[in-house]
């Protein structure tokens, strides 16, 4: 599915990347541990986190992560959208829960990937 | 390409600085990616170099980190004047921590560290004297 699709499937607001919306999302992962999302590679994949610092966004560049959606109405801070928009990651935000956010986009066919 | 040939990057991690933590590596996946280096090894570099930045940020008051590309490999050197792994085959382990918890409502100390170095590169080696320091090497190699 495109970064648009999981957007209107968990009614995200796009914080910044509003123009790679029509990229494709291939798997996804939801965690808070930064090192539990970088032990399995995904690919193309986006990102649903609690989490909210400097050091999700570096991950997501790490893992070439696409795009990144905060859970529970969590705000990344201008630092954090300045790096994002440096590496082309889509930031979206939404008010429903990691399990639900996961679940919403589980049930429209997103999986989690093979394990490296 | 001889010996002498082989390009060098250094960086110093900044003590206790996290917001700055994987800069180094974001800057080595850059150029790496500018060099035509295949994704493949840049994604393994930069993920197991990432996560020795973490490591010494968290660990150790930052340290040193030189990358050396030869047309072989990747070899990355980390190096610290922390307080040293007093147990490396428990520090191996994964699940297992001696981060602060502090440094778990960050995002890290989860025990993945040191696993998901080993897993990403193609040899790692571990150097470590208690209250001295602790070098990492890790070689990823070029396909």
């Amino acid at each position: 599915m495109t970064i648009r699709e999981v957007k209107d499937t968990i009614g995200a607001r796009v914080i910044c990347g509003e123009e790679y919306l029509d990229r494709e999302v291939h798997t996804a992962c939801g965690s808070d541990m930064m090192s539990d999302v970088l032990a399995f590679l995904k690919d193309q994949a986006v990102l649903l986190t609690g989490l909210c610092n400097p050091q999700v966004i570096r991950t997501a560049e790490m893992m070439d992560i696409i795009c990144i959606v905060f859970v529970r109405g969590k705000k990344p801070d201008e630092m954090m959208i300045e790096l994002a928009n440096e590496k082309e990651i889509v930031l979206m935000e939404t008010g429903h829960r990691m399990f639900s956010a996961c679940g919403m986009l589980y049930e429209k066919g997103l999986r989690g990937g093979a394990s490296y | 390409m001889s010996e002498r040939d082989a390009i060098v990057f250094k960086y110093t991690v900044s003590d206790d600085d996290f917001t700055r933590a994987g800069e180094a590596s974001s800057d080595v996946k850059r150029k790496l990616k500018q060099m035509n280096v295949s994704p493949e090894v840049i994604r393994k570099v930069s993920i197991a170099m990432y996560e020795g930045e973490i490591n010494m940020v968290i660990h150790a008051d930052g340290g040193e980190i030189t990358v050396t590309l030869t047309p072989e490999e990747i070899i990355m050197e980390l190096k610290d004047k922390g307080p040293g792994i007093a147990d490396i085959e428990k520090a191996m382990q994964a699940g297992y921590s001696t981060a602060p918890e502090n440094v778990r409502s960050l995002g890290f100390g989860a025990g993945m560290g040191l696993p998901n170095m080993k897993k990403y590169s193609d040899d790692m080696s571990i150097d470590t004297v208690i209250g001295v320091g602790t070098t990492v090497t890790m070689k990823v190699k070029m396909i």
